[in-house]
């Protein structure tokens, strides 16, 4: 996903937030991970807005995509410049609404903005993981965050919301802890990835790979491979936005020039702003949990794991009630594979709603300010709220 | 959901959700902004769901509460399993719709009973103004001229008696209503329905 942070046109914030950090699988216990690896200890970092209500019925665990983190909302700092990644979502009297909610966000394990991954330092060798890091799955990312709503002592989430590779969470932990969860909005995402989706992951994996300081992944104390992963953002880039919208952004359009000079610089406007995109990330971002994050991702196909096969059998399990959001200009996971996990829920039964929102933004659109989408999810966390009776609307 | 109160139904709606017997699964296709639906859930206590393609109504049924699918209503039928429903209303749309034996077909698959209302072609207006102008007939049920008119199966209360016989369907219960202007209120009509009746209204079953 992109940066769209920005400061809130409503102008409401939830205010000052805090990192935390939880500490688990201390030795002997280790976490187990799907690829029958283990690792320990773990951390997780995470932040909470909102005020948790006595029958802790009221719990909305916010699930971040690709490259975001647990800094959902709100300012660490008064003079800090840029709120968290789903501000204009996130705060009193918006879609997720604090003052009614108790909203938790986690980084996911793998990454790299303070939860245990590959830059994290290994405590049998004493220096970064790197690539001896064990393979990540989405369902480990989900028992990572298990764990922590375990600590916080919640045994039922009124809804899960996510978009992207955060929507794959959300439809893991659906799958898996059934009994737990009330509701999900799976936003702008998929239940497998597509050949199209893996395929651009590999190219900007390769990218980081192909890089000379990336050195198998043992980078740390040299060079880093910011050329690789600037170039494997580009590609993500492009995936993230639509044909639509980069012809209504960019266009043809020059960059700081009137003709055109027949040089390699960044002549064309969509040139410039995929490289400014590249050098931004390689400042926030590790290269190495890029690589991870994306297989996970690659991996992640919940009729094959769940259903042998059948996606109706993967969520014959599931007794959530669902809102599904796909974007008409997205084409890094399209509404037809909505459309697929919808007529799933369908045939089991399930409470399900969907609605393809027009968007020309493409994958990104769930990022970006929409009254529809803001109206959608308030609607719908009501409706859960009624329903369940668990929080006084 | 308190704050949200059910705005008053309209005639033929009302006249509907009598029908609808407390706690039952009612598909509603065709849901507009589900005033139906939310009207049966909170009245009623039914467990709803709708079928409207317009994104703008979509939208606005969710923000009520109501569970919506976005989509075809003869695409999104298929889905579901046989008798999933003990109701399908389908409101003022039949006709709109290409293929209506199909449609009755696939209500009647998924639901055991259907509802289904249309404005009445063979109203007495109706019938005047193309006897009298030679021109197609435009009347407040059916507003629009014959070039933009998304109405393309009009049809009578005789016409919808009849075709229960071709299609193998049984009429279970009907309401012949004529409306005033606002449609809130209205009345029942027994004398010539077929003639005096603005909408036609029919609880079908299996036969």
């Amino acid at each position: 996903m992109s940066e769209y942070i920005g400061q809130n046109p409503k102008g409401v914030s939830v205010g000052i937030v805090e990192k935390q950090f939880f500490n688990f699988a201390m030795p002997p216990d280790r976490l187990k991970l799907e690829s029958l690896a283990s690792i320990g200890p773990v951390t997780i970092a995470y932040e909470t807005c909102g005020t948790l209500n006595l029958e802790k019925s009221n719990v909305i665990l916010v699930l971040h995509a690709l490259s975001g983190d647990s800094h959902m909302a709100g300012y660490y700092d008064p003079k800090d410049t840029k709120p968290g990644w789903w501000d204009i979502m996130v705060g009193p009297g918006k879609g997720i609404d604090t003052d009614k909610y108790f909203v938790i966000c986690s980084n996911i394990i793998g990454s790299c903005a303070g939860s245990t991954g590959p830059s994290s330092i290994n405590p049998e060798t004493g220096t970064e993981y790197g690539t001896t890091f064990p393979h990540i799955t989405i369902g480990d990312m989900v028992e990572a965050q298990k764990a922590l709503i375990d600590h916080l002592n919640i045994n039922s989430i009124l809804s899960l919301i996510g978009g992207s590779v955060g929507g794959m969470q959300a439809l893991e932990w659906c799958v898996r802890y059934p009994d737990m969860i009330q509701s999900a909005i799976p936003l702008a995402t998929t239940t497998r990835h597509s050949a199209l989706a893996i395929a651009f992951n590999e190219v900007a994996r390769q990218a980081i790979m192909a890089d000379p300081n990336w050195n198998e992944g043992h980078y740390y104390s040299g060079k880093r491979p910011d050329m690789g992963l600037a170039i494997a953002r580009m590609i993500g880039h492009i995936t993230y936005l639509s044909d639509e919208s980069m012809r209504l952004k960019f266009g043809r359009k020059l960059q700081n020039r009137a003709a055109l000079s027949f040089e390699f610089g960044a002549e064309f406007q969509v040139e410039s702003y995929l490289q400014h995109q590249g050098n931004k990330f390689i400042e926030r971002f590790d290269a190495n949990s890029f690589l991870y994050i994306t297989k996970a991702a690659d991996y992640f196909d919940l009729a094959a794991q769940y259903g042998s096969g059948s996606l109706v059998k993967a969520f014959s399990k599931c007794r959530s009630k669902f809102l599904v959001v796909s974007y008409t200009s997205d084409w890094l996971y399209p509404t037809y594979q909505s459309k697929e996990m919808v007529k799933a829920m369908k045939k089991n039964g399930l409470d399900v709603s969907f609605c393809e929102i027009d968007a020309q933004w493409g994958h990104d659109a769930f990022l970006l300010p929409s009254d529809r989408l803001d109206n959608l999810i308030t609607g719908f966390l009501r409706s859960v709220s009624f329903d369940t009776g668990s929080v006084k609307i | 959901m308190c704050p949200l109160i059910p705005d008053p139904l309209r005639y033929d709606l009302k006249i509907i959700a009598s029908w609808i017997a407390p706690e039952s699964k009612v598909l509603g296709l065709g849901c507009g902004e589900g005033d139906l639906l939310f009207w049966l859930k909170k009245e009623k206590n039914v467990q709803e769901r709708g079928i409207e393609i317009e994104e703008s109504k979509v939208i606005k049924c969710i923000e009520k509460g109501i569970s919506v699918l976005q989509g075809d209503i003869n695409e999104e039928m298929e889905d579901y399993p046989d008798n999933a429903f003990d109701y399908a209303i389908c409101s003022q749309t039949l006709q709109q719709v290409y293929q209506p034996s199909k449609l009755i077909h696939s209500m009647m698959r998924v639901a055991k009973m259907g509802v289904v209302s249309f404005p009445n072609f063979g109203h007495i207006k109706v019938r005047m103004q193309l006897a009298f102008t030679g021109c197609a007939p435009v009347t407040r049920e059916l507003p629009y001229s014959w070039h933009n008119t998304p109405n393309i199966r009009v049809l009578s209360l005789n016409d919808f008696e009849r075709f229960s016989d071709q299609v193998g369907f049984k009429i279970l219960k009907k309401a012949a209503i004529k409306t005033k202007t606002t449609n809130r209120q209205g009345k029942m009509v027994n004398f010539l329905p077929n003639l005096f009746a603005t909408y036609g209204i029919f609880l079908i079953g299996k036969e």
